[in-house]
């Protein structure tokens, strides 16, 4: 059987009995393989590389891993919807670039404290605001339209993507207050805050997904969105509200971005947009949607992160690392289709024959 | 009312109907404000320059109306040229040679697309992203980054077919790209339309399941599609070294979603089993157009971007709009009208 784009997966295909499989157990390779590959590269480097097992480089990859975990979150909520933001990218940046500029314009030279923190906290409002027209309008499209959101948001990316490059001329927007970088850049009971925000914000992903009726009705349209809709659930405005939580997570990772480059700019963090699918689909996050755990994708992020800490300190060169994060995409998904196949046989000789009604 | 639906659903059949109107008007527009615009150097120009992306196009159009998508192909058309380059710069090899072993790598790396979405059961939007990363992460790794400048002159030197000198003194020639482009165009639409190949891939693409069962071998399309998307990205690897005279491993890299996009604004639908070579080819007239014109007009090159953006999302909107009005029975369709 092929595989169509947005088709049914493999799985799918075969019915309910293996809907209600996945709904119980999941995919177990990424609930069991994934931690145990984890250990296995910590323990692999630290026994290798001399430098690794030290506080320096626990907290190097705390710095690090904020960013790319960030925009991960905001990938993986339209990936469980059974869609797919590609301009979260670009939503970051021209949140950063806005927060940036206002920072910029609106602060007197000498400004004191309590003039100082007001302009950042209207340069914040104003980025979470743009975030949530811009996550508004991609939903609207997506959800009124019925365009395939690869399509849509690969409209929006270039059109935000046009909007920043055109106003800013393709520069660079630094000069931001010390204060803002300084409190980006500070650690908290040893963590950078950075980091502290990003774990927050995947808690609260994580319980929003989890344990509420928006969580559940995302993970019903990924599933089936014609079924959902005949639930009498307004699946319009639920599409809506995944690529506002998206863009809402974009301005979260604008904040950390900002922090940790000290300027902004429409071409910052562009090769990072594909690395977000891969982690999402590493940590089992289902990509014709429907299923996908926060916890699956903080394993998959850390895996991501500790290959790309080890390679740095071997001296091996970044490049290797984002082949390595490939090749490992591959044989993870590999296995987890070889599992479930074996699995799937077992099953469906149980069932004796599959129902008529079950087929495709 | 009823009179708009039925001149919609005339245009949901043929996309490059209206996509010809937006063209001939835009044209129009352009060479009334441009001068320049209608020209036959500058038409000339705009072919030969977007040549390599066209051909590249035209190799994910096969692959998207077979019911997949690969977003390696711009890796797969920077390892080729390397490869080539590298036997033509360092080894001396000769010609057919070189050109053999380039065209032979994309198609197994396509082919390599293909045995990971079939056997392996990895969706291909997945899978091409993997891939891209791998076979362009190791070509910078390998190559350092490094770019070959001393191609030899078999490769670099300009081919002209034909020449002639305009009223107005200048001269227009009919390169080597712009033949392949013909070439490449000419051979997709005899595949697709006048082959049995053709048939069963939009048979694959419009319904995978009753392709199957009506005796399609699957896997051999699969095989095909983005083995000939492999063919086509390696013969416009070797087509962009032949017009900048060099090669650079991360010149192509980046190309992925103009291309994509330009194919889907062609009307090839991320569904698979829709879609027409002349389609892609007006998709990529239209970009061309857009950024030459703007360019003439004097409109700042950043503005471009948010055309193409705007572009695409009322393109797509008036599609699936107006697709909605005769349903097609497919379940995705189906799943997406909301």
């Amino acid at each position: 059987m092929s595989e169509p784009l947005l088709g049914d997966g493999p799985a799918a295909g075969h019915g309910l009995g293996s809907l209600t499989a996945r709904l119980q157990g999941g995919l177990p390779m990424s609930e069991i393989g994934l931690p145990v590959l984890l250990l296995a590269l910590v323990l692999g480097f630290a026994l290798f590389v001399p430098q690794f097992a030290t506080l320096g480089t626990f907290q190097s990859f705390m710095y690090q891993i904020a960013m790319l975990g960030l925009l991960s979150l905001a990938m993986v909520v339209p990936l469980i919807s059974g869609g797919l933001n590609l301009a979260i990218i670009a939503t970051a940046n021209q949140s950063a670039l806005l927060m940036a500029w206002l920072m910029k314009a609106l602060l007197p030279a000498s400004a004191g404290g309590p003039t100082l923190l007001l302009v950042i906290l209207a340069a914040l409002v104003a980025g979470l605001l743009l975030c949530l027209l811009i996550g508004f309008l991609t939903g609207a499209l997506i959800a009124y339209t019925g365009v395939h959101p690869i399509l849509v948001t690969l409209g929006t990316k270039s059109l935000i993507d046009g909007i920043s490059i055109y106003l800013t001329r393709g520069t660079v927007i630094s000069g931001i207050p010390d204060i803002f970088a300084a409190t980006g850049n500070a650690t908290l009971l040893g963590m950078p805050v950075v980091f502290l925000i990003f774990i927050l914000a995947a808690v609260v992903l994580g319980i929003v997904l989890q344990g509420t009726p928006f969580g559940l009705k995302v993970a019903m349209i990924g599933s089936n969105i014609e079924a959902t809709r005949y639930s009498a659930i307004d699946t319009r405005r639920t599409l809506v509200g995944v690529y506002v939580t998206s863009s809402v997570l974009c301005f979260v990772a604008s904040i950390v971005m900002l922090a940790a480059f000290n300027s902004a700019s429409a071409g910052y963090a562009q090769s990072y947009l594909l690395v977000t699918i891969l982690a999402a689909v590493l940590g089992g996050v289902d990509p014709f949607g429907g299923f996908g755990k926060v916890a699956g994708l903080m394993v998959a992020l850390a895996i991501l992160q500790v290959i790309s800490s080890g390679f740095n300190q071997l001296g091996l060169s970044n490049y290797l690392t984002v082949a390595i994060w490939g090749l490992i995409l591959i044989a993870v998904v590999a296995a987890q289709t070889i599992h479930q196949s074996g699995w799937l046989v077992r099953r469906l000789r149980f069932r004796a024959a599959p129902s008529p009604a079950s087929k495709p | 009312m009823h009179e708009q639906s039925t001149f919609l659903s005339r245009l949901q059949r043929r996309p490059e109907a209206w996509l010809l109107a937006v063209i001939l008007l835009a044209g129009l527009a352009l060479s009334l404000a441009s001068p320049t615009f209608l020209t036959l150097p500058n038409i000339v120009d705009l072919l030969e320059s977007y040549a390599v992306q066209a051909i590249m196009a035209l190799g994910l159009f096969v692959v998207l109306v077979s019911g997949g998508i690969d977003i390696s192909f711009a890796a797969t058309a920077s390892v080729a040229q390397y490869v080539a380059a590298a036997m033509a710069a360092y080894a001396g090899l000769p010609p057919l040679v070189c050109i053999g072993a380039g065209l032979l790598i994309g198609v197994a790396l396509g082919l390599l697309n293909a045995a990971l979405i079939h056997y392996v059961r990895i969706t291909s939007i997945i899978a091409t992203i993997a891939t891209m990363s791998v076979y362009f992460s190791f070509l910078m790794y390998v190559t350092g980054g490094r770019s070959i400048y001393n191609l030899p002159d078999w490769w670099t030197d300009r081919i002209t077919f034909y020449e002639t000198e305009t009223t107005s003194g200048d001269l227009v020639r009919i390169t080597l790209p712009i033949v392949a482009l013909l070439v490449a165009a000419l051979l997709t639409w005899l595949l697709m339309t006048r082959s049995k190949v053709g048939r069963q891939l939009y048979a694959m693409g419009g319904n995978p399941e009753a392709a199957r069962r009506i005796g399609i071998n699957i896997a051999g399309m699969q095989f095909f599609a983005y083995g000939f998307l492999g063919f086509m990205s390696a013969a416009a690897g070797l087509l962009q070294a032949h017009r900048v005279g060099e090669s650079v491993p991360n010149a192509l890299y980046g190309n992925e979603l103009a291309v994509l996009s330009a194919a889907v604004l062609g009307g090839a639908s991320l569904t698979g089993g829709i879609g027409t070579v002349p389609g892609v080819l007006l998709g990529i007239v239209l970009l061309a157009m857009l950024q030459n014109g703007l360019n003439l007009l004097g409109v700042s090159s950043y503005f471009f971007q948010i055309v193409i953006g705007l572009v695409i999302l009322i393109s797509t909107s008036i599609t699936v709009l107006s697709a909605r009005q005769r349903r097609r029975r497919r379940p995705i369709g189906e799943a997406l009208n909301v």
